[in-house]
């Protein structure tokens, strides 16, 4: 369904991506761990066009993003949905101007259907009653969820999740980890999670990659990587500050 | 030691080559955005009202008070050589000709350029600009181009308000005030204003509402590193506006009269 070839991505002199090699089967989802600044969402951002790789490339479904015009992209983000860490909720629009954002642009539904499809998609993640309230009205738990019945509005194939559970309390986190699980099983989607909260990886997914140095270290079911014996995936997955991994600008 | 010099030029040309490259190709964008629909008419409304109709006020206040300024420092300048008489021309080819465009211009820089670069970016580092993208939406298109026709379309509006006011302003002060007599005031308005002169100015305004809508929404775009990042942006905006609209006025009014 994804398939990233050998990506390579830099920043003036900052070599993020060293050949990332990352394979997501349909219906599956992967979770990809590693630290901060270790170029998770540049990964992610990859998937969906957002940036293109100097070196390689990413394939979704048959087709290679890097071969498409801006035409050809936008058609392809129409088949994803995406739910960033801070949600970025348009906050000039109402939430349920929000959530029916995609249907608004793409199809010539009324507001009034649009608006009745919001509704319906605030109830999927749990939110009653909030569909005429502003993005600032709104608590870190709840623009979550706004954000997350944005994303499936246009009832996407694949859903993307950047740290779906940071900056959330742990019941909060656990929710949206059930409400994670709950798209997959009711939307058949495919999934691809960033985060470095391991309680969360493994929870929701069938496959963990750890992206290290730029490049993917370690990649297996979550019980695999659990007992995994790989010196850095067992600090990061132990969340120990001694071993291997070198904490950039700290010194011990 | 040339090697050396050639590598310091390099190094100081080389940001603002970019910015400069970014710059044309942001414009090449809006240019295509503009020539493909959806042709976002319920956002060009919007910044139409933003731009236009709420700059309306402070607007009229700045133009009536230079209209009178003008008449007041005009008088008292050609009561010195008995040409009281030609006050009512000079205000009136001061306003439509200079100061109707580069006042409204440098006044709606300030207030709707300052917003548009505070608000762009600010969805730059909320990533409400990615979000549109991942919503399949051109937001150079959905944010821009709106903003960029509202300008062209909304300043050359205002420069016809401030000119009236302004002239009006001049008649309150010149007939009201100074007691010279309402007929020749008139009388020197319009015997000396020719068409060409709105036509000119209306021109500059165009173009000044062209150049503070891109480079305040370049601005705001390429916004980058929070908070700190939406201020440097916003002055950067009418800093390089204003800067650009003054410069640029001087050209324009080489070349058109």
């Amino acid at each position: 369904m994804i398939e990233l070839r050998d990506v390579h991505k830099s920043f003036g002199e900052n070599h993020v991506l060293r050949g990332v090699n990352l394979k997501v089967r349909k219906g599956e989802s992967v979770v990809v761990i590693g630290g901060s600044g270790s170029g998770k969402s540049v990964l992610l951002k990859h998937i969906i066009g957002l940036l293109k790789p100097d070196r390689g490339s990413v394939i979704v479904g048959s087709t290679d993003l890097s071969q498409l015009d801006e035409e050809g992209l936008n058609e392809i983000r129409k088949r994803f949905g995406m739910l960033f860490q801070s949600s970025a909720l348009f906050d000039s629009m109402t939430v349920w101007e929000n959530v029916g954002f995609g249907l608004k642009r793409h199809t010539r539904l009324s507001d009034s259907e649009i608006k009745k499809i919001a509704i319906q998609k605030l109830g999927m993640v749990g939110l009653v009653g909030v569909e005429d309230l502003m993005p600032s009205e709104l608590s870190g738990g709840m623009r979550k969820r706004v954000g997350l019945a944005r994303a499936i509005a246009m009832e996407p194939e694949i859903l993307l999740y950047d740290e779906p559970t940071t900056g959330l309390d742990p019941i909060m986190a656990d929710a949206v980890n059930d409400l994670i699980i709950k798209m997959r099983e009711t939307l058949h989607v495919t999934s691809v999670t960033i985060t470095h909260d391991m309680k969360s990886a493994y929870k929701i997914a069938d496959t963990i990659a750890m992206l290290y140095n730029g490049v993917i270290v370690a990649s297996g079911p979550p019980g695999e990587i659990r007992n995994t014996p790989d010196p850095v995936v067992r600090q990061f997955i132990e969340g120990r500050a001694e071993g291997p991994i070198v904490l950039e600008g700290i010194i011990r | 030691m040339i090697i050396r010099f050639i590598e310091f030029i390099g190094a100081v040309m080389e940001k603002p080559a970019e910015g400069l490259g970014r710059f044309i190709l942001l414009f090449c964008a809006v240019l295509k955005g503009m020539a493909r629909p959806p042709f976002e008419a319920r956002n060009i409304i919007r910044q139409m009202l933003e731009i236009g109709v709420n700059s309306l006020p402070v607007v009229l206040i700045t133009a009536v008070f230079t209209g009178m300024v003008l008449a007041l420092q005009g008088y008292t300048g050609f009561k010195r050589f008995g040409a009281e008489g030609l006050v009512g021309s000079v205000v009136a080819l001061s306003m439509t000709r200079e100061l109707g465009p580069v006042l409204s211009a440098l006044i709606v820089t300030g207030r709707a350029g300052a917003a548009m670069a505070a608000e762009l970016g600010t969805m730059r580092v909320t990533e409400q600009i990615d979000a549109l993208e991942t919503l399949a939406t051109n937001p150079v298109k959905y944010l821009i181009v709106p903003r960029f026709l509202s300008g062209m379309v909304m300043l050359p509006a205002l420069t016809v308000v401030t000119d009236i006011i302004g002239i009006l302003g001049g008649y309150f002060v010149t007939v009201t005030l100074l007691g010279t007599s309402s007929k020749s005031y008139l009388r020197a308005t319009w015997n000396f204003l020719q068409v060409q002169d709105i036509y000119v100015g209306l021109t500059k305004a165009c173009f000044f509402g062209a150049a503070f809508t891109l480079i305040s929404c370049y601005k705001g775009f390429y916004t980058r590193g929070g908070a700190e990042g939406v201020g440097r942006a916003t002055t950067g905006a009418v800093v390089f506006s204003s800067m650009t609209i003054l410069i640029s006025d001087y050209f324009l009014s080489a070349w058109l009269f």
